[in-house]
């Protein structure tokens, strides 16, 4: 039902080799000019370079799909209520409401970004493990505190949902059934009540097992980042179309 | 899902959201100490986890939000918290995305410590557990009907024309704040009687219990 395992992290293309660092100052960089950007020709380039990165990443067209199709469906409500509630001159009528072009040209905007911006994600970042994109987090000077939050989350997480699957099946066991009406939702607060004290149990049993292994507060990583001579080529040509893109959103003088 | 995708909402919107969660967690993390990391962060799964739990409601199911219990847990340190479970689930599975991230986070953390304090109030009142029950009810409505006023907030800022697609959010979500609320209010009188350390730990007071040093 959901994949916590990092399915597109694996893979061997030159777009899971990229240093994460790399990584995450372009999908930085392009996700804040997408999220500004007004001009559609500017969106369908940064759409088309996104789909690329998806395509050279060779990850499972119909996983990404699926992903995307979720995503939309936020945009799906976006396309029935704004077209008709839009100032301008009207396209069409249809009933009683008219569709106003500049609703159209407004929803569309949103759409391209929306899924450039979500491609960007899953090439750029989803192709990392999470390790990894914590030490670049770690040298492009992220709070500390915050990386160290991210790895006990992201440690845990897999943990817990099966701590939940347990007690869940448990339920299933005992004749829970799901349905609506007040034992279920009582037995669903107890539920995520038992999680959190079996969490939170868990959390000091971790600490203390640090504390034994000598933790003062410091995590130390076993393996450097590399920032190859193929980085350094690709990174370069990002920048070069990262700078095309707002060239075409501001003009060469960024008036 | 409490999300706005990428790409929907406004460049001023955007960045105030950014920089309100940027605020807060940076108040969060001058009171977290090295010792509280993995607690918060292992809370903050449980949560994340809780907020991939299919509620049936009808022949249809929705997802929880649970920042009312993170905010009576954590206080501050749901921001932090929030910021760092939706970064991890735009990572592993793309929902909310990362220029969104910060309206994200502050649409559901603002309205969690609002109910740290609020709980605080509601309990000096009352020991029994009926009472914590009413409290959790209360906390639970206000942190999920203060979610959908920002979410409508920051549509309606970003363009007029979100109006009537706002006017729906609201009235979708009606019935998820009485869900919240009542698993709020069920979980704490569950909480309070299967592990009342619980509240003297992470530093809520008025779990019903006083003194007991940390270990």
């Amino acid at each position: 039902m959901i994949d916590l395992n990092q399915g597109f992290a694996q893979g061997s293309s030159w777009v899971h080799q990229l240093d994460p660092r790399v990584k995450i100052m372009t999908i930085f960089l392009l996700a804040v000019i997408l999220a500004v950007g007004e001009s559609i020709i500017m969106l369908l380039q940064a759409l088309a370079f996104t789909t690329y990165l998806v395509l050279a990443a060779k990850l499972e067209l119909k996983k990404v799909l699926k992903r995307l199709v979720v995503v939309n469906f936020f945009i799906l409500g976006i396309w029935v209520f704004v077209p008709a509630t839009y100032p301008g001159d009207a396209l069409m009528q249809v009933g009683p409401l008219s569709i106003s072009t500049a609703g159209v040209i407004y929803a569309t905007k949103i759409t391209l970004r929306s899924n450039a911006i979500m491609l960007g994600i899953i090439a750029l970042l989803s192709t990392s493990t999470v390790s990894s994109l914590m030490q670049a987090m770690r040298w492009l000077y992220v709070p500390e505190k915050i990386v160290y939050l991210f790895f006990f989350v992201y440690r845990y997480v897999h943990v817990i949902w099966k701590e939940f699957n347990r007690l869940y099946d448990s339920m299933l066991m005992r004749g829970f059934k799901a349905e609506t009406n007040l034992h279920c939702y009582k037995s669903y607060a107890y539920l995520i009540g038992m999680l959190l004290v079996r969490s939170y149990e868990r959390s000091t049993r971790v600490y203390e097992a640090m504390l034994c292994r000598g933790f003062r507060g410091e995590f130390h990583n076993l393996d450097d980042l590399s920032f190859s001579n193929q980085d350094l080529k690709i990174f370069s040509g990002i920048l070069v179309f990262i700078s095309w893109i707002i060239i075409l959103e501001r003009g060469v003088f960024l008036i | 899902m409490m999300h706005i995708s990428e790409g929907v909402l406004s460049a001023p919107v955007l960045l105030t959201g950014a920089a309100a969660t940027a605020a807060g967690t940076a108040i969060a993390l001058k009171k977290i100490d090295n010792e509280d990391i993995p607690q918060v962060g292992i809370v903050s799964a449980a949560l994340f986890v809780g907020n991939l739990i299919h509620i049936p409601i009808g022949p249809t199911s929705i997802h929880l939000v649970l920042n009312a219990i993170a905010g009576i847990l954590l206080g501050w340190k749901a921001f932090p918290a929030f910021l760092v479970a939706f970064l991890l689930q735009s990572i592993l599975f793309q929902f909310g995305g990362l220029t969104a991230l910060g309206v994200n986070v502050f649409m559901v953390a603002l309205p969690a410590v609002v109910c740290h304090y609020l709980f605080k109030v509601l309990i000096k009142k009352g020991e029994s557990s009926k009472w914590l029950g009413i409290s959790g009810f209360i906390c639970g409505a206000v942190a999920i009907s203060l979610t959908v006023i920002l979410l409508m907030f920051s549509l309606i800022f970003t363009h007029d024309s979100f109006y009537e697609m706002a006017r729906m959010i609201l009235a979708g979500n009606l019935v998820l704040v009485i869900i919240e609320a009542l698993l709020t209010g069920f979980c704490l009188v569950f909480l309070r009687k299967v592990k009342p350390e619980l509240f003297i730990d992470l530093q809520v007071e008025g779990g019903g219990l006083k003194g007991s040093e940390r270990v």
